[in-house]
């Protein structure tokens, strides 16, 4: 919104080009983004992204929050994986507080990351091929993506906007047939994903859209900020779940998909082969969850249980103080970082002593990824500029905050 | 819950290997350490901040190639009113590090680091539109989320959360 009126922010630089204005409301920018173009006949000469449509004073709003009322918020921050967003604020927080959660948590944390990155991999799949002119691929990745929303649905009651992941712990249980479900989901999962490739891999179509468009160089992705899919495409090795591991990571196997063409095909492939290491995560998840409790034993924190709540003075007493006047977290800062699906999600937060945060700032992946656009698309052609702005998997809810 | 103290005593980290490298070239720039919650900040003198990021990022022993975030915290009405804060993560070494810049409210301005890293543009026309911090050198230095004209910045603390300014 910064600059639609009233001068241009680009103007011809010289006679023979002119501007083209795409988006806001261009279905192929991932909501409202809008694109800036100096063109000469079909080629891009300059690019500039004009964002900043759907700021909502995200990071403002938390300062006048509870520290456990953030928690909501952060799940309308990138709405395609709000438990990675939910994930890196408790994480942070917990930080904060010096707070340990038990094994079972951690593992359910992990388990939800997972089918959050699935989750949101399946809609990039199927926005992004329907972009560059594969229709299909958009239903069948919605198919498997419903069955993942049941499973949050089941888990947490919401589709969407989960907030499952509490400061301590979790919010529920998970019920009666749910880690069945999502064994059923990881069985079947795989075959769908080689259902996808039939479509898209090998198609020579997609490959003439794919291959060699929108280069970026693993140097130019490392200065300009990109991460996640984007970098990994370039030729860099890292995963913070790898390499900083949170939540009890170091505890699964699975690899780091890297390619090294920094095309745009080059960043399909990491994301469709992290889509089969995630379900190998959460395999693994399956099979190792541990026993115990959900929430960490730190009462004045963790909300108690209902049951005794209604049988305990001092469990009503810590339940009224909590939502009433909140808990104060010790005076400090942090910086937790999670690997989302679109890259490095890192939270910073101030706290000053009182039960509210003093500030949060959210480091959103895909602001800095945005970045790239420029580099990948300058030289190129307009037809391409779909097939990058697709490649970088922006959601504007995360850049706008 | 048991929070060690932080240590923001500069002789017991001095060891650590982005403060020294930085005491080595100049002993004037680090205005401070604080080492809390496994994290390290190093407070940096304002003149020679891109300095600094430049030999963090170059040096092999500490190789901070990536910036992650730039940000700002408003501590109005405490003088000096800003701190800049930025976050280095060094990919070959798995490391980060927190390099933090404090500003008086009478001349919020800072050298911009567009030219170490490109990517620092959007991190800090953000900073500049909800701070109104500056950036000297920057190519853009426009707002980035609010309107163009949009007067006052949101973040700072003396704006109200709700209702008329």
């Amino acid at each position: 919104m910064a600059h639609l009126a009233p001068t241009p922010v680009l103007e011809p630089g010289q006679d023979r080009t002119m501007i083209l204005n795409m988006g806001p409301q261009h279905p192929s920018t991932h909501g409202v983004l809008r694109v800036l173009l100096e063109i000469d006949g079909e080629t891009i000469v300059r690019i500039m992204p004009d964002i900043g449509f759907l700021h909502t004073g995200i990071e403002k709003t938390c300062e006048a929050k509870f520290y456990q009322q953030v928690v909501p918020l952060t799940d309308r921050i990138d709405y395609l994986c709000p438990m990675t967003n939910n994930l890196c604020y408790v994480l942070a927080v917990e930080k904060l507080l010096g707070l340990q959660i038990p094994p079972k948590a951690q593992w359910m944390r992990v388990l939800m990351n997972e089918l959050t990155r699935i989750n949101s991999h399946l809609v990039w799949l199927g926005t992004h091929a329907m972009d560059i002119g594969a229709l299909t691929v958009f239903l069948y990745c919605f198919r498997e993506r419903e069955e993942v929303l049941n499973l949050f649905e089941m888990i947490s009651g919401q589709r969407m906007m989960t907030s499952y992941f509490r400061i301590g712990g979790l919010a529920l249980e998970p019920p009666l047939g749910f880690f069945e479900r999502v064994g059923k989901f990881a069985g079947y999962f795989p075959e769908k994903v080689d259902e996808y490739e039939n479509l898209l891999t090998g198609n020579p179509i997609f490959m003439m859209r794919t291959k060699g468009v929108a280069r970026l160089t693993a140097e130019d992705a490392i200065a300009l900020g990109a991460s996640g899919p984007t970098l990994r495409g370039s030729g860099v090795d890292i995963d913070l779940r790898r390499d900083m591991p949170y939540s009890g990571y170091e505890n699964f196997k699975f690899k780091v998909p890297v390619a090294q063409e920094g095309d745009v095909f080059a960043r399909y492939m990491c994301r469709v082969r992290e889509l089969r290491e995630s379900i190998e995560i959460v395999k693994q998840a399956l099979d190792g969850m541990p026993e115990g409790a959900i929430k960490a034993d730190a009462p004045g924190i963790v909300l108690p249980d209902r049951e005794k709540m209604k049988t305990q003075m001092e469990a009503l007493i810590y339940h009224f103080k909590i939502i009433t006047e909140g808990f104060a977290v010790p005076a400090g800062e942090v910086y937790q970082a999670v690997e989302s699906p679109r890259g490095e999600m890192g939270y910073y937060i101030v706290s000053d002593g009182t039960p509210k945060p003093y500030r949060v700032h959210m480091r959103a992946a895909c602001l800095a990824n945005l970045q790239t656009l420029p580099k990948m698309c300058e030289g190129g052609l307009i037809a391409d500029v779909v097939a990058a702005i697709g490649s970088i998997d922006i959601v504007l809810g995360e850049i706008d905050r | 819950m048991a929070l060690a103290p932080a240590i923001t005593d500069l002789e017991q980290l001095k060891t650590h290997p982005a403060v020294a490298r930085l005491l080595a070239w100049n002993a004037s720039v680090v205005a401070g350490v604080k080492f809390d919650r496994e994290e390290m900040t190093i407070y940096v003198d304002r003149a020679n901040l891109r300095e600094a990021c430049a030999l963090l990022r170059d040096d092999p022993a500490c190789a901070f190639n990536f910036l992650s975030d730039v940000t700002c915290v408003d501590w109005y009405p405490a003088e000096p009113r800003f701190e800049v804060v930025y976050h280095l993560l060094s990919i070959p070494k798995k490391e980060r590090v927190r390099l933090k810049v404090r500003l008086d409210s009478a001349s919020p301005a800072v050298e911009s680091l567009t030219s170490l890293w490109p990517g620092a543009n959007y991190f800090e026309r953000e900073v500049f539109d909800l701070f109104g911090i500056r950036f000297n050198g920057h190519p853009y230095l426009r707002r980035l989320l609010m309107p163009e004209d949009w007067e006052g910045h949101p973040l700072r603390k003396d704006y109200p959360v709700e209702g008329y300014r």
